[in-house]
């Protein structure tokens, strides 16, 4: 195997459920405030997936008092402590850019039938 | 004591520390490189170490360098080194020749300079080559990516030298210097360095202890 590939494969990576484009997620990240660390949630939709080894990362998009917000989370980050997935989408992209012209009703996601 | 040693620039990958904090990475399989000969001030007139880095047929050197090999490596040897290069020392005693440098002497945290040629860029405008502005596009402007006015008229009559103008871009040596070394596995000969290096993935690079440490 060629150092780079077996040194991403050696990297520590969190065990998450599945989950898929357009699944609603809450995210537990750890933040440090001063020298207090908390996990901070973060719900919104996964708009992309990035699959690159222990590069990999995916972002998750959310509207925060009418303001849109995206968090790119990579995979292997040590910050990401857990996820949950509060809903499976129902999308036909693998990746939703087009939610960031889309406000209110539009901006929603069909959930997935046999979920 | 750690000196210069040879390597191949693999590739870019990245790693967090506990506090989640994303380091680019470069790994770099340095070594092993065998010391040919030990120069010194009596005998050269400066004090050097001639190293070998890689494998090439023995048939294809010159005599004087195979038979340099051939004395460290024996008579029978058949490979001969893909890269010969000299690194100065100020202590050429602790260095015998047939000796084999690997990365073990660098250690996490290490600082170090990497030297490698960079990436060719080919011939390159001013825009490109040292960011110069570009004229308008539109209203019957013709100085798209031009250099523009490159000096004066009468005095001094002639173009100041060093003018910044299109040229070769890339593909010479450079040097990153203070960069610091994430971790080294002695297995395979690998360094793993925080940071960017010169040239394109499978690059000859040279990596030595800072000046600046």
């Amino acid at each position: 195997m060629d150092p780079i590939t077996s040194f991403e494969k050696s990297q520590p990576k969190l065990d998450l459920p599945d989950f898929n484009i357009g699944d609603t997620v809450r995210v537990s990240l750890r933040i440090k405030e001063g020298d207090k660390e908390r996990l901070q949630p973060f719900e919104g939709v996964v708009i992309a997936m990035r699959k690159a080894g222990s590069r990999s990362s995916f972002t998750v998009r959310k509207v925060s008092y009418g303001v849109g917000v995206e968090r790119v989370i990579p995979f292997y980050s040590p910050s990401l402590q857990g996820l949950q997935v509060m809903r499976r989408g129902d999308v036909r992209r693998a990746k939703l850019y087009y939610l960031r012209e889309l406000r209110g009703k539009a901006a929603r996601i069909k959930d997935k039938k046999d979920w | 004591m750690a000196t210069g040693l040879l390597g191949k620039k693999l590739g870019m990958t990245q790693t967090f520390d506990e506090a989640g904090i994303r380091y680019p990475l470069t790994v770099v399989e340095a070594g092993p490189c065998t010391v040919l000969k030990v120069k010194t001030v009596q005998s050269d007139g400066y004090n050097a170490i001639c190293v070998g880095f890689g494998e090439k047929d023995l048939r294809k050197f010159n005599k004087p360098q195979a038979g340099l090999i051939k004395k460290v490596m024996g008579e029978k040897a058949k490979v001969g080194f893909k890269t010969l290069q000299e690194f100065r020392v100020s202590n050429p005693e602790e260095f015998q020749v047939g000796q084999v440098l690997t990365v073990e002497q660098f250690n996490a945290g290490d600082l170090v300079d990497v030297s490698g040629k960079s990436k060719g860029k080919g011939f390159a405008g001013t825009i490109k080559r040292h960011h110069f502005s570009r004229g308008p596009v539109t209203h019957g402007s013709k100085n798209v990516r031009e250099p523009g006015s490159i000096g004066n008229s009468a005095y001094p009559g002639r173009v100041v030298k060093g003018r910044k103008m299109p040229g070769q871009m890339g593909n010479k040596n450079t040097t990153v210097q203070r960069l610091r070394v994430h971790s080294v596995d002695p297995e395979r000969n690998l360094i793993f360095i925080v940071g960017a290096i010169p040239g394109a993935k499978s690059n000859l690079v040279t990596v030595k202890p800072s000046v600046k440490a």
